[in-house]
């Protein structure tokens, strides 16, 4: 919770209420041109390039739908359980924007694309499955700027090249219940859509955007209260903290005696605070009607079912076969599989170590652990699959300690060769070799003799430190294993 | 009557039009007699007929689909070329306060 949530309500009144939530999340397909003409839907171009007379709603001409634009909205709906209508309707939505040259939005509306499926997520080791209401196409506005140029106090400045940008919008139903039921529904969401490869979901790039209704009431109470809409939720880190603060409002209200007004808010990051937006109250009439310059988008049963055949793995369907397969625990298969390139990996090593669980932790541990450090990808490790998985099959076949191969892992970091290459260059190998140790822990023995005698009198926690003795005198090399077997014999 | 002056108002708004009193007055009856029309083909029984919006309908939809291929864009000047105001590459409008 943010601190400036804490301050509206405190923890032991919040706890008293429930969050009643929904999102709706545009992602951004990523077709090479846009939705209805051929531009190009590159990022970063000149402003006002990639647009042609259907993208600034020059008068005549006449919008034709992207085949691909539709095979991905269609393979999004699919991935969300949704059922697709064999017919369904594009309509405009009327409203004045500068950012907007056609001065209506080309969505759907009563007859959406699909409709009625869900998106499990994993919260506090629970499973729960969020409603999807429906998944509906639209175009993309383009970019107002409002600030940055010399006479900003005076002229807005508009750049129509996102202009028709395909959008499929992703409505859930109010099944979330906390910030972190939003936030886990929102990270799957964005695991799927990358899975299918429909969208890069990248945010700083607006690929993904969220808005947010959100209510509270009492806990144990049937009905909702009303509603705020919360919108600019564009990063997971504002995600949170704007509902935490949104609920933490509307409680601060509520206990107050006050009413809760329904309305839309927006987000300020810099605040930390949702602000009411001054809207007229008939903003929101934006008179729908048929879009007369399309015809009905008909989905055929054989084209549904060639997108579906398409469809990879799931996320959730590989988290359930690696629980299955490889043994993983719950935990462990939704860490692997928060991305295609990392659950391949791990796949690809395990298959060379032989041993999917140690493989999971050296993947989870070690090997993010230090993409995490240098702010890396996992495309970008110098590890490759294959050698983490000898490293891991070396340690399991008891060739080496876990701690020698923490040592190796950190030299094939650096230097990209193989766990072997490094173990024959540097004299690694781990000794198994009983009459070497003895002779190394009699040594160690005759150099402690306190502790040597404090064994013997009963004082058991003395062997670890034995242990680490011959450990140390074999820079880590001996067998930790038959050290101790060889030690307790060796005491009596 | 069908519409209220106070409702062609609020569309008018909706619109972004401005009428006088008199064009208000004449939209209203203009308005009054689409809809009275309108009343006239509800006389038609239209039991199991499904709403109509294209005359297409009943066209083969993905024949009307375009592949995903990249067409020749206008350049910069072109695209601003019927812009009243331009700067940097960029359309100017009057500053937007809210949306």
């Amino acid at each position: 919770m943010s601190s400036t949530a804490a301050t509206l309500a405190p923890p032991e009144v919040l706890a008293r209420y429930e969050a009643v939530i929904g999102l709706e999340v545009h992602v951004q397909l990523a077709t090479r041109t846009k939705i209805f003409c051929g531009c190009p839907t590159s990022f970063g171009a000149p402003p006002n390039t990639n647009v042609c007379p259907v993208c600034l709603g020059l008068p005549g001409a006449l919008p034709v739908l992207n085949r691909r634009a539709v095979e991905m909205a269609v393979k999004a709906a699919l991935a969300l359980n949704c059922t697709v209508r064999p017919v369904s309707r594009l309509a405009r939505k009327n409203y004045f924007y500068p950012d907007l040259p056609k001065g209506y939005q080309i969505s759907q509306y009563d007859e959406p694309l699909a409709e009625g499926g869900w998106v499990e997520i994993f919260v506090n080791g629970t499973r729960k499955r969020i409603g999807v209401t429906r998944v509906h196409i639209e175009d993309d506005a383009g970019k107002s700027l409002h600030e940055g140029f010399e006479d900003s106090d005076r002229y807005t400045y508009v750049d129509l090249n996102r202009c028709g940008t395909p959008l499929i919008e992703i409505v859930s139903e109010p099944d979330l219940r906390s910030s972190e039921e939003a936030y886990a529904y929102l990270t799957e969401l964005k695991l799927l859509m990358q899975y299918i490869e429909v969208s890069t979901c990248d945010m700083e790039k607006g690929h993904l955007r969220c808005d947010a209704n959100v209510s509270v009431r009492p806990r144990g109470a049937e009905t909702f209260g009303t509603k705020t809409e919360v919108k600019n939720l564009n990063s997971f880190r504002f995600l949170k903290a704007a509902l935490d603060y949104e609920i933490a409002r509307q409680v601060a209200i509520l206990e107050n005696g006050g009413a809760i007004v329904q309305e839309t808010r927006l987000y300020n990051p810099d605040t930390g605070e949702t602000m009411g937006m001054r809207t007229k109250e008939y903003a929101h009439d934006y008179r729908y009607f048929p879009e007369p310059d399309l015809l009905p988008l008909r989905i055929s049963e054989e084209w549904r079912e060639r997108i579906r055949a398409e469809m990879p793995e799931l996320p959730s369907q590989k988290r359930a076969r690696f629980v299955e397969q490889y043994g993983l625990r719950e935990y462990d298969a939704q860490v692997l599989t928060l991305s295609r390139d990392l659950s391949d990996y791990f796949e690809r090593a395990a298959a060379v170590s032989g041993d999917p669980r140690g493989t999971a932790n050296w993947v989870m541990g070690d090997l993010l652990g230090a993409l995490k450090a240098e702010g890396k990808e996992i495309p970008e490790s110098p590890v490759s699959a294959e050698q983490l998985g000898e490293l891991v099959a070396l340690i399991s076949r008891g060739e080496i300690s876990g701690k020698l191969a923490k040592e190796i892992f950190a030299k094939m970091w650096a230097t990209g060769d193989s766990a072997r290459t490094i173990m024959e260059r540097e004299g690694l190998r781990q000794i198994s070799d009983a009459a070497l140790i003895e002779k190394i822990i009699e040594e160690v023995l005759a150099a402690n003799p306190k502790q040597v005698e404090s064994y013997r009198s009963g004082k058991s926690g003395v062997l670890g430190f034995l242990v680490g003795q011959v450990m140390k005198a074999t820079r880590g090399q001996a067998n930790p294993a038959l050290v101790n077997e060889l030690l307790r014999k060796k005491l009596g | 009557m069908k519409i209220t002056e106070q409702e062609v108002r609020y569309v008018a708004e909706l619109a972004h039009l401005a009428l006088t009193e008199e064009e208000l007055a004449r939209m209203r009856a203009e308005l009054e007699e689409i809809l009275v029309y309108m009343d006239k083909l509800n006389e038609l029984d239209t039991t199991g007929v499904a709403p109509m919006a294209q005359v297409l309908y009943e066209a083969e939809e993905t024949a009307t689909l375009r592949e995903d291929i990249e067409r020749e864009t206008f350049d910069n000047a072109t695209a601003l070329a019927n812009a009243p105001s331009a700067g940097g590459g960029y359309f100017k409008v009057p500053k937007v306060i809210e949306k």
